[in-house]
């Protein structure tokens, strides 16, 4: 019974949930002003691109933590 | 991962679920981590030969080095062509025309806007960072091949320079004590400087980190995810999980493409972010 393996698959979860939702917020709201204003959609798409993977570079601070906790076990 | 005493602990990790009767996963660990061998399975394997210890340090190459000497032979080659093609003259032709259209990006999406006038001085170092992460992401993607850039070894010394780079470009600018004073913003109450400048210091050391960290775990997670698809069939043991499979295992390849360009892009745009942040300190 090593609780260490629990923690590192409960901790990957909470953590792609939280990734997934700061980027779905991102994707919506940069969908919602690519549609108000089309002729804006390029750079609205880099800006988006560059907050997801700063996002996803947040996600993958928890991830490298449980990978850590599940190599211990 | 970490060093060499670490890829022996995660290959007994393996080891220790196998004795345990699970399935052995430290195969997945042994295609990530570092190794002394070059492997070609099953064509054989390629040894390399141990060097001698100086000063202490064992720098007998691995697999990671190999791969880095060769990143780096080839952007001394590729980019040896291109710029004796420019000294004949100014219209590229050819594979020429291509680099510089990646090139005049980086000078006018990266450089330009966050350097400012200056971006001349740091142009050099941008442009090696961008093209040794890419080449090192995309050789990574070969079959038989590694990342290095998935060693964290590799990724902290790159935001090392990053660091030296922006904390030199900042007090050459600013000189030492205007740098320090331009770190906190000013015109702020006397009483949140307490609290102000212990959060800035910080801030100059995390911002590195979260680059190695950002750039390392998703090398190491795209792979990972790869080989564990791929796993997936010998863990079933049935070959209909092939089916479902290997198309995800292509999405994800495809993927990990982007990943590779997004994650060099990124590095390169936040470190000539931060570089900018030091040099022209106007908050």
């Amino acid at each position: 019974m090593d609780l260490a393996w629990l923690a590192a698959g409960l901790g990957a979860g909470l953590t792609v949930i939280g990734g997934a939702y700061g980027i779905g917020k991102l994707a919506s709201s940069a969908m919602e002003a690519s549609g108000r204003q089309p002729e804006a959609a390029g750079p609205i798409r880099t800006s988006m691109i560059i907050a997801a993977a700063l996002i996803e570079g947040m996600s993958f601070f928890g991830l490298v933590v449980c990978i850590l906790l599940a190599l211990k076990a | 991962m970490f060093s060499g005493t670490a890829v022996d602990k995660l290959s007994s990790a393996g080891d220790t679920l196998h004795s345990a009767g699970k399935n052995d996963s430290g195969w997945i660990m042994h295609h990530i981590t570092d190794s002394r061998v070059l492997d070609f399975q099953p064509f054989g394997e390629i040894h390399i030969p141990q060097f001698p210890v100086v000063f202490g340090v064992d720098i007998t190459p691995t697999k990671h080095v190999v791969y880095m000497w060769l990143a780096s032979v080839l952007i001394i080659l590729i980019f040896g062509f291109v710029a004796g093609k420019y000294k004949k003259t100014l219209i590229p032709t050819g594979i020429v025309n291509f680099f510089e259209v990646i090139i005049v990006f980086i000078r006018d999406e990266i450089a330009r806007p966050t350097l400012g006038h200056n971006y001349a001085k740091f142009l050099p170092y941008l442009l090696t960072v961008f093209f040794f992460i890419l080449f090192g992401n995309f050789l990574g993607l070969l079959p038989y091949s590694a990342t290095f850039t998935s060693n964290i070894a590799v990724t902290a010394t790159l935001a090392t320079f990053t660091f030296i780079i922006t904390q030199l470009g900042g007090i050459r600018s600013n000189g030492l004590i205007g740098y320090m004073k331009g770190l906190v913003p000013h015109g702020i109450p006397s009483w949140m400087l307490v609290i102000m400048i212990p959060v800035e210091i910080l801030g100059l050391f995390t911002r590195p980190f979260a680059l190695a960290i950002r750039l390392f775990a998703n090398m190491i997670a795209g792979h990972t995810v790869i080989l564990a698809l791929i796993g997936l069939i010998f863990f079933m043991q049935t070959i209909f999980v092939a089916f479902i499979s290997i198309p995800f295992t292509l999405f994800v390849y495809m993927l990990e493409i982007l990943v590779a360009l997004i994650q060099a892009y990124i590095f390169t745009m936040l470190s000539s972010l931060f570089i900018g942040m030091a040099v022209h300190q106007e908050h």
